[in-house]
């Protein structure tokens, strides 16, 4: 190869390398929102940066807060960053807490919110992670199982910053992590006794990602409400093996479809596939994580939507009281950090919504207890 | 087991296996092309991701599922040509350069989708063609004459990749040039002119995969093709570098995909194993690669670059 075509590949690599690096970067930590958002043109272009180029973070991200406390209250508001596995408007996993924050937001004087979506590579999440301790956020919430070893290795490097960890049950002994669950086993099963009444083929399917955590939780909670409201539906479950895997996730509905559902449910960022199937052969759909009514108005009923932000209060009232971590907390149908959303487009009979009212008190009363 | 022996489930079984094959079907026929000339391009699933966001957002905006396979094609031919440019002009090493091509295009699919998207929205679907006459055949017509346009395009694409490369003055120098640059070279073919020919053919059949996957799918999402471009890769492999091996290989993939997912929703394969079950479709593959690749030999000049006098 001549010399020429030598630094020509050079230049070109160089070119290339750089693209790659701002679209991924774009692409993982997508937005950063903060109090004032006509302020946050800034804002966005200096912390999106930070997970990629740890080394030139703190510089850039120090000037945050600097615009936006200009016009917070002097009560010292805090800084909350958010990082977490996929799109945070997914309608699913990641956008629950993203809304959560949101309403907290709006709650409570916030300095600065701060996403990082999109880190299905756990490294990245690991590197966002140091970076929002790094650069003083009050609470750096890890939204992702996986990322917990990660966790237990950074939180004890960052004293004064307090983590929050889901959906998990453990703080590793950590005084500065809190954990964090959801009961999804309880909206599952209140969702299960509603579809065991609306199906007239007596058949459910539920597409399901991989047998772990919330997702497995869910499931198993929906299968034990469809079945313990009637005894003559078959519920038939599908795990497609991946959390991401939309294609699947259209032919795992379609399965369904030939041993014929006529409700289904499903858990995990991937069911879009399988809401677009149930949407083409009018089968009724159970939404679950956020409300996914706006996928397919037609067919879905209710949505299974978490309010994280009963979690967040009760920890960020701790970190007022100087706790900043140690406990685990879970949201559930009881203290409405779990709610059943209806579809108002969706003609529910009466007598359906009375059994689900009677299911979900019933799980808050104790005398049913789903997946016990 | 006997749950399986029924008519709905045979043929959604072989129906779904052609769905899961098609976007395999398009991007591995393409890449067919660029091997037999010698160049491997790995960066297949990252021209796929962009093939799909332009497609899906074009019909987002027209609502017209034609001018989204045409965004499909337009993304697949600019990425075909800048990965000519890496790989023929600029002589970049080929296991290298694609992966930076793929992780272009993941990165970048995703960007514009958040940027101009965000929550994901449903788009219209290709049009489901019966074919008249054959789709009212009982069973196989449901199983293979009911199904969205682009799945009959891809097939058609098969004896029409075959024709191309064994009957045509075009695929006479693609193999020349694959398997003996300098006597091509030679002989006045341009071995640049038509690795870049068949790098973008390349290119372009995986844009169209990737509009076809999301189009078909009615959703776009981050990595919407879940590495399918690679399994495509493999594909080649095991097809031997033939149109017709590479067909059978997508179709062997669908169906052992779609079988698992049956088996798992009749539970005949029990919910503790499904996780496992879900790997049977790369591991059935790869042995099958295994088996088959021994007794082909690749194109001599794959991933060689070509300099006249060298």
């Amino acid at each position: 190869m001549s010399r020429n075509a030598w630094i020509w590949l050079g230049v070109a690599a160089a070119a290339l390398l750089v693209i790659i690096i701002v679209a991924v970067s774009g692409g993982d930590d997508e937005t950063t929102e903060t109090t004032e958002a006509a302020e946050t043109t800034t804002t966005v272009a200096e912390t999106t940066e930070a997970p990629e180029e740890t080394t030139e973070a703190p510089e850039e991200t120090t000037e945050a807060p600097e615009e936006t406390t200009t016009t917070a209250a002097a009560a010292e508001p805090i800084r909350i960053a958010i990082v977490a596995p996929s799109a945070s408007n997914d309608l699913a996993f990641t956008q629950s807490i993203v809304d959560a924050v949101n309403v907290i937001e709006s709650e409570r004087d916030i300095a600065e919110v701060a996403i990082t979506d999109g880190t299905f590579v756990v490294e990245d999440a690991a590197a966002a992670i140091r970076d929002y301790a790094t650069n003083g956020f009050d609470l750096v919430i890890a939204h992702g199982s996986q990322y917990g070893g990660s966790l237990q290795e950074i939180a004890p490097d960052f004293p004064e910053t307090s983590f929050a960890w889901g959906t998990a049950a453990d703080t590793f002994g950590l005084p500065n992590v809190f954990a964090y669950e959801a009961a999804s086993d309880e909206g599952g099963y209140v969702m299960g006794v509603m579809g065991a009444a609306l199906t007239e083929s007596s058949t459910i399917g539920i597409v399901g990602p991989i047998e772990v955590g919330d997702a497995k939780l869910y499931v198993d909670g929906y299968k034990a409400g469809a079945e313990a409201a009637d005894s003559g539906v078959t519920v038939n479950v599908n795990y497609t093996g991946s959390f991401s895997d939309v294609a699947l996730a259209s032919e795992a509905a379609q399965a369904h479809v030939a041993a014929g559902a006529d409700v289904m449910t499903g858990t995990a960022q991937m069911v879009v596939g399988a809401v677009g199937v149930a949407n083409d052969q009018g089968i009724l759909w159970f939404g679950t994580q956020a409300n996914q009514t706006s996928l397919a108005p037609d067919i879905v009923v209710a949505s299974q939507v978490y309010k994280w932000e009963v979690v967040l209060r009760e920890i960020l009232d701790n970190m007022e009281s100087g706790t900043l971590g140690g406990s685990t907390y879970k949201i559930d149908l009881a203290n409405e950090g779990l709610v059943i959303e209806y579809n108002p487009d969706f003609e529910l009979s009466d007598d359906v919504k009375a059994l689900a009212d009677q299911a979900i008190a019933d799980i808050i009363s104790g005398s049913i207890v789903p997946t016990g | 087991m006997s749950d399986f022996f029924t008519e709905a489930v045979l043929i959604a079984t072989v129906a779904g296996a052609i769905r899961l094959a098609v976007p395999l079907l398009l991007a591995s026929l393409g890449e067919t092309f660029g091997q037999r000339s010698g160049v491997l391009n790995l960066g297949v699933d990252g021209i796929m991701l962009l093939g799909a966001f332009a497609g899906y957002y074009t019909v987002l905006k027209t609502d017209n599922v034609w001018y989204g396979l045409l965004a499909g094609i337009a993304v697949g031919i600019g990425l075909g040509l800048a990965s000519s440019l890496i790989s023929v002009t600029l002589q970049a090493e080929q296991g290298i350069s694609g992966i930076g091509v793929y992780l272009f295009g993941l990165g970048m699919s995703d960007l514009l989708f958040q940027r101009l998207v965000g929550t994901p929205v449903p788009i219209t679907k290709f049009p489901k063609v019966d074919i008249p006459g054959l789709s009212d055949i009982p069973w196989l017509g449901r199983m293979f004459f009911q199904h969205s346009v682009v799945v009959y395009l891809a097939f058609l694409a098969v004896p029409l990749a075959m024709f191309i490369i064994n009957r045509t003055t075009f695929g006479m120098n693609i193999r020349a040039v694959g398997e003996n640059p300098e006597a091509a070279d030679s002989l006045g073919v341009s071995v640049a002119a038509v690795r870049y020919a068949t790098v973008t053919i390349g290119g372009t059949m995986a844009g169209v995969a990737g509009a076809a996957l999301a189009i078909d799918l009615g959703i776009f999402q981050q990595n919407l093709t879940n590495a399918q471009g690679f399994i495509a890769i493999a594909l080649v492999y095991f097809g031997a570098w033939r149109p017709l091996g590479v067909m059978a290989g997508a179709l062997l993939y669908g169906f052992v995909n779609s079988l698992v997912l049956q088996f798992k929703t009749l539970g005949i394969i029990p919910q503790s194993w499904s996780d496992i079950a879900a790997m049977a479709p790369a591991v059935i593959t790869i042995l099958a690669l295994v088996i088959v690749a021994r007794r082909f030999r690749a194109p001599a000049a794959l991933t060689k670059p070509f300099t006249r006098g060298t």
